[in-house]
């Protein structure tokens, strides 16, 4: 391997291997605790069971076995799924804008996608059902992603403050239109529309994590593929092209994994904003930023920072399942507001 | 160590050329019927005023601006039409300004040079050759540092690391000694002629004509667009000329113990300094705020 790779390989196997084991802790613990409990090893025994290796050990309450197969396995899949998909989305969308604090949520991906989602509940687009809100969703947040790049980008980098107006102004767009719909739409169809804009897991069924799963896969895979071409764009885009990346292909690729990946995540469980942004941040602050790393680490990562915030939000008040959304808006909010303090004093303006 | 380096399959035929290259940018005519040979084991230095050209000519070269007219041959093919992965196996580029969105460390810049040989046998001297290519341009101390901590002309000579760490055989360099100290700005351009020897063919963008004078095996002095002057350092850096191109008076010395001749612009006689100016007090500025801006 390459130099670079060999002087942290240590900090890199430390940081991979954690955040497996918090992973998978974390969905053991999650699909647990509930109204009914069910001890980690039960959850583990049932697991293991249902992939044909007995352990000699039941799930001692009645209900339990169903509770955790059609409620809460459902519920943690997603919740891995989408935040591994929105923690790579926000990895894609900073190498893409050469900018760390490009996030589908701040730019305005996310409520694209979701108006994309909301048009097909309020006018009752049913035909392709999970799959129709989730090509609305990925049609809605392409649209975004393609007129913020457009409209945010001079001389192949994105200022700060044109990123940021540029995510007001898509997300003033995107938000006429989940208001239309909702004033359009009956009593159903709006508690759905305030499902999209706090984000929540809650309801989840197996059809659902079925579309997700390939759509964030695939998204992840094709960030994998150019994590290297991602590492070469930050010279800018003409030394990236002198260096033999094609550009102008890279572009276009990349954008249609952030559309793909958010879009996904937010067609089942709503705009969950900041975790694009606040992951891979903290993990380039450990690792630093080739994106070989930077990607499977954010995969998990992300996974990791929705189960905490899934879990947090089913148990901090009693028989309440709080918004997901606004959980990682709390957290997301005023770190977003110190990213951006610390990058304008770094580049000496609000640029 | 095996390399790139290889000269081309006939040494006369130019590793790459410019064609009668016009350019026009935002309406006006930068480049008018620009035509240059770039050969192997050839030091070329693109010389002249403030916006006469020079970058923009190396733009073209490098394959970042289509002109309008004309056009740039790469190994007797149409640059327009090689893929960019295999022009970047062809030639290198160091742009002025060495910008990075991220804080890679320097070695990590300098691997990114090795990202056109990915995939064939060349990967495997990877290792050795960005070692190598940091301490050509003495930046090994810096490997392990970030790149936006490191000062400008520690910048400038990890991108030149980097593209040298290419291994190709042209190497196009934008000002690459503007950032540099006297003791960094020789040993680049030592580095340079070095790897001219080699066997590649580089074309440089510099200010500083003494180091073209010293340096360079062929000058092509650009005016308002055009090649005014083309040829050997001597020829082409004469006082009569460079006071036409420049504008300003220039004196050209040659002197016996310097290769190449020495360019130094007529000045005045120097003003002595006014007597007592380290006595002067400054005057004091009222920290108190007149009634005028005092809000009610």
């Amino acid at each position: 391997m390459s130099l670079p790779a060999r002087t942290s390989n240590g900090r890199v196997a430390l940081l991979i291997g954690g955040l497996a084991v918090a992973v998978v802790v974390l969905v053991v613990v999650s699909a647990g605790v509930g109204q009914l409990r069910i001890p980690p090893l039960e959850v583990l025994s049932s697991v293991l069971r249902k992939v044909g290796i007995e352990t000699g050990l039941p799930v001692t309450h009645p209900n339990g076995e169903s509770a955790l197969w059609t409620v809460r396995f459902p519920r943690v899949t997603l919740g891995l799924l989408v935040g591994a998909g929105l923690a790579v989305g926000g990895v894609l969308m900073q190498g893409v804008f050469g900018n760390p604090l490009a996030e589908p949520g701040v730019v305005g991906v996310s409520s694209g996608a979701a108006a994309g989602a909301c048009l097909v509940i309020v006018l009752g687009w049913t035909a392709m059902g999970e799959w129709g809100v989730a090509l609305a969703a990925f049609v809605g947040g392409l649209l975004a992603t393609v007129l913020a790049y457009l409209t945010a980008r001079q001389n192949g980098r994105t200022e700060v403050v044109t990123l940021v107006l540029t995510g007001v102004a898509v997300n003033a767009v995107a938000g006429a239109v989940i208001a239309f719909m909702t004033f359009l739409g009956d009593t159903q169809a709006r508690e759905e529309i305030v499902f999209w804009q706090l984000g929540s897991l809650n309801g989840t069924r197996w059809v659902q994590v079925g579309v997700a799963a390939p759509l964030i896969l695939v998204g992840i895979a094709g960030a994998a593929l150019v994590a290297r071409r991602l590492d070469l764009l930050a010279l800018g885009e003409r030394s990236a092209r002198h260096v033999g990346v094609d550009v102008e292909r890279l572009r276009i690729g990349v954008i249609v994994l952030v559309a793909v990946t958010t879009s996904a995540a937010v067609a089942f469980a709503g705009i969950i904003a900041f975790v694009g942004l606040v992951v891979p941040h903290v993990i380039r602050m450990l690792v630093g930023p080739a994106h070989r790393v930077l990607v499977p680490a954010s995969v998990l990562g992300g996974a990791v920072v929705l189960l905490a915030a899934d879990l947090v939000a089913r148990t901090v008040v009693p028989y309440a399942d709080l918004p997901i959304g606004m959980l990682t808006a709390i957290v997301g909010g005023p770190f977003f507001f110190w990213l951006l303090r610390r990058t304008r004093r770094g580049a000496g303006g609000w640029s | 160590m095996t390399a790139p380096l290889a000269a081309a399959s006939h040494a006369d035929a130019p590793l790459m050329a410019a064609r009668a290259v016009r350019v026009v940018l935002g309406g006006s005519l930068i480049l008018d019927d620009v035509s240059l040979d770039v050969r192997a084991g050839e030091l070329v230095a693109l010389v002249g005023p403030n916006g006469a050209g020079k970058s923009t000519l190396l733009s073209v070269l490098a394959g970042d601006l289509d002109p309008v007219a004309g056009g740039v041959e790469v190994l007797g093919d149409a640059l327009a039409r090689t893929p960019v992965r295999e022009l970047a196996r062809v030639r290198a580029v160091q742009v002025q300004e060495s910008q990075l969105s991220f804080a890679f460390t320097a070695v990590e810049v300098v691997a990114m040079g090795r990202a056109p040989w990915r995939g064939t046998a060349a990967e495997e001297d990877d290792d050795a050759v960005v070692t190598d290519a940091m301490e050509r341009a003495d930046v090994a101390p810096l490997a392990g540092r970030r790149f936006p901590s490191l000062s400008g002309g520690e910048k400038a000579r990890t991108s030149f690391a980097r593209a040298i760490a290419q291994r190709t055989r042209v190497l196009l360099l934008d000002e690459p000694t503007a950032a540099l100290d006297i003791r960094h700005q020789e040993a680049l351009l030592v580095e340079v002629s070095r790897l001219v020897e080699e066997g590649a063919a580089v074309v440089v963008v510099l200010h500083d004509l003494s180091l073209v004078g010293a340096f360079a095996d062929r000058v092509v002095l650009l005016r308002e667009g055009r090649i005014r002057a083309e040829g050997p350092p001597h020829d082409v850096l004469t006082s009569a000329l460079l006071t036409e191109v420049y504008e300003h008076p220039v004196d050209v010395i040659h002197h016996p113990d310097y290769p190449g001749p020495v360019v130094l612009p007529v000045r005045a006689p120097r003003r002595r300094p006014a007597t007592g100016v380290h006595d002067a007090v400054p005057s004091p500025v009222s920290p108190i705020p007149t009634d005028q801006e005092t809000s009610p």
